[in-house]
């Protein structure tokens, strides 16, 4: 069964008078455990298509079902909780909380659960995964005292905390030299081929573009083509 | 719990930034400060003021005879002579909520002689020796009249200090005998200096002696007889002076029955003072006191309740209330003022949290991407403005108690802690908390959270 099931997916803007169609129609499934890359020049609409499937924007027309739920209607508080559970987010900036531990920022995604986790408990699994990503022994440290590949991890444990089956990555090796890079990309496939976890990334990079088993590529609202690498130079 | 989190994680937030939490605080802690520091600063002027009124006599009763009337014609205050020393004796006796009772008889503008010196004072009480429990008054000298010289109608007196200065020149007076009308009395105490009243009358200008000697030796415009003495004041010895026959009223009329007595009450008292002064117990049982006077003169003087009582009881809660009226508006203005700090206070907690929506707009659109919601986001910023003015709170109740306790330290002002402007100044931070949270938390939880995560 397909993780990702988009049909017709249109989005269009209004800004006052002007109409702006930004998504025109796109189609398109992606199954469980494929890592999956997302290129396209600015504008062409895949800033957008991510945030339609990372469940932050509503799509204007279409169906959108993710891990067989149909969540383009879902109220703000219902797809609130489809990104607590479902999905984890990794941004180019890395968006972590100023002045707080790295298990702090782990730790954080288990408040929003809506079940409850004890202070221990919750310790433990952000431990856990900060262990996962090669990070045991910067757990009491700021962001300002980890290097940017570090911050980049923190933010990976942090958007796996819950367990979800999908990984979306908003340019994840924007802001990383080419050494870090390939270590992100490491983890990013160890994660796909050891835990089965679906992800996304959005990029420019080629050379990332390069490392993911599929290739989508936009332009101007819609999919200019869909290729698979076959794995990919590694 | 949940709310345990969501408290850790505001507490966590607003760590990040201690400088800033604090001095965005400092405006509810000066508030709450205020606010305990005026209240208990009021409540302890506004008790020591009720105390320096009850001891200018604001816990005394004062019961006067009632007016005579006679065809529709009225004669005022005082007409006829109503009181006995028995109505005194007998409230002390039967009244709980009075602590002391003297009756008073009065002798005005009589000259008083020593040696070669003669002075009028402004009054002369016949009274018995409660009298000074009643006025809260002192000896500075000497010894009281007590009830023996009461009961033999005693030549004997104490006098106030405007007396002493006039007549004795500052002299110790103690032993020296002063006339009153041709009736030497021995100065045997000399009273403590009191000052002016309210009304600016010389209270020192006063001298006191036993009420039977006032009324027998010194006024003697009394038509009580020696029998009659004898009967309320025990062995009374004295002739009162323009009685030429002692005793002669005696065998003019049949005794009486007892059911002659019973069935038409002798409606004139023979011994009668002209004023009886009661102490309360507190000046709040002023209330129960009258009521119970009133009751027992009733019983007292056959008088029914639809009739015209004979007496008057007069009090000083009038002035009572004044005082206590201008100290509680002191304390309520007080009060407005710090509630107005209080209101300064939460709109810089106000001002703070809108910055600080603002600043943390990424932090925001993070958290809703992971799973935040709206009421989430909200409630963690109200969680911190709640908290700071909570923090805030505790903090200025330490100020205020500090300041209050610096104030009665070094400046000597009486201060009274108050419990109630404690919860209210922690139940105001808590609401001006909220209130004041409301709108920030309001517009964070409101975001886009695409928008946030842009935001630069």
């Amino acid at each position: 069964m397909n993780l990702i099931e988009l049909h017709d997916i249109c989005k269009t803007f209004y800004l006052g008078e002007v109409v702006l169609p930004v998504l025109k129609g796109i189609t398109l499934s992606i199954a469980k455990g494929e890592m999956v890359a997302l290129t396209g020049a600015s504008g062409s609409g895949k800033s957008t298509l991510m945030n339609t499937l990372g469940c932050l924007d509503r799509p204007t027309s279409g169906t959108y079902s993710l891990d067989g739920e149909e969540v383009s209607r879902l109220s703000n508080d219902a797809r609130a909780l489809m990104r607590n559970h479902k999905m984890g987010f990794v941004f180019q900036s890395f968006n972590l909380l100023p002045r707080t531990k790295a298990l702090g920022q782990v730790m954080m995604p288990l408040l929003y659960g809506g079940t409850h986790v004890s202070q221990k408990a919750a310790k433990q699994r952000a431990a856990a995964m900060l262990e996962r990503v090669g990070l045991n022994d910067r757990m009491d440290h700021q962001p300002s005292q980890l290097s940017g590949g570090q911050q980049q991890r923190v933010a990976l444990a942090r958007a796996l905390i819950n367990h979800p089956p999908l990984l979306l990555a908003d340019e994840p090796t924007g802001n990383l030299d080419s050494q870090t890079t390939r270590e992100v990309l490491g983890l990013f496939k160890q994660l796909n081929e050891q835990d089965g976890i679906t992800i996304l990334i959005v990029t420019h990079d080629p050379k990332v573009a390069a490392s993911c088993k599929r290739v989508i590529r936009m332009a101007d609202g819609l999919i200019e083509a869909d290729e698979l690498n076959g794995g990919g130079p590694s | 719990m949940r709310v345990l989190l969501i408290l850790l994680a505001s507490l966590t937030a607003l760590r990040r930034n201690v400088m800033r939490s604090a001095l965005t605080t400092l405006g509810i802690v000066i508030g709450v400060g205020a606010v305990i520091a005026m209240m208990e600063i009021g409540n302890g002027s506004s008790a020591s003021i009720q105390k320096t009124i009850a001891s200018m006599g604001a816990n005394t009763l004062m019961i006067f005879p009632g007016a005579a009337a006679s065809g529709g014609v009225s004669f005022g205050a005082g007409s006829t002579m109503t009181l006995t020393p028995g109505d005194s004796d007998a409230i002390l006796r039967e009244c709980p909520s009075v602590r002391a009772t003297a009756a008073v008889v009065r002798s005005r503008n009589a000259p008083l002689i020593a040696g070669n010196k003669n002075w009028v004072p402004s009054e002369i009480d016949g009274t018995t020796p409660d009298f000074l429990v009643v006025r809260e008054w002192a000896l500075s000298e000497g010894a009281s009249f007590d009830e023996r010289d009461v009961r033999n109608a005693a030549r004997v007196c104490l006098i106030g200090q405007s007396l002493v200065r006039e007549l004795f020149q500052g002299q110790s007076p103690l032993g020296q005998e002063v006339r009153l009308q041709n009736v030497a009395l021995r100065v045997v105490g000399v009273l403590e200096k009191k000052g002016a009243n309210m009304m600016g009358r010389d209270q020192d200008d006063i001298l006191i002696a036993p009420w039977t000697t006032i009324k027998f030796r010194v006024s003697g415009t009394s038509t009580a007889n020696i029998a009659a003495v004898a009967a309320v004041a025990g062995a009374a010895t004295a002739t009162p002076r323009g009685q030429l026959y002692p005793g002669s009223s005696q065998g003019t009329f049949a005794a009486r029955s007892a059911i002659q007595t019973k069935n038409s009450p002798i409606p004139v008292r023979m011994i009668t003072v002209d004023q009886i002064i009661v102490s309360a117990t507190s000046a709040s049982e002023i209330k129960d006191a009258t009521a119970e006077v009133t009751a027992l003169l009733h019983e007292r003087h056959h008088i029914a309740e639809a009739d015209v009582d004979d007496f008057n009881i007069r009090d000083m809660a009038e002035i009572t209330k004044v005082m206590t009226s201008t100290t509680d508006l002191m304390t309520k203005l007080l009060l407005v003022v710090a509630m107005i700090s209080l209101v300064v206070g939460g709109v810089g907690i106000m001002n703070i949290m809108l910055v600080s929506v603002t600043e943390r707009t990424r932090e925001i659109g993070l958290r809703m991407a992971v799973g935040a919601r709206g009421s989430d986001i909200m409630r963690q910023f109200l969680a911190e403005s709640v908290m700071l003015c909570l923090a805030g709170g505790a903090m200025g109740i330490g100020l205020g108690r500090g300041t209050s306790y610096l104030v009665a330290k070094i400046l000597h002002w009486p201060t009274l802690p108050s419990l109630e402007a404690i919860v209210a100044s922690v139940l105001v931070s808590a609401s001006v908390g909220i209130i004041f949270g409301f709108y920030p938390a309001w517009k964070a939880s409101r975001l886009d959270p695409i928008e946030a995560l842009r935001y630069e």
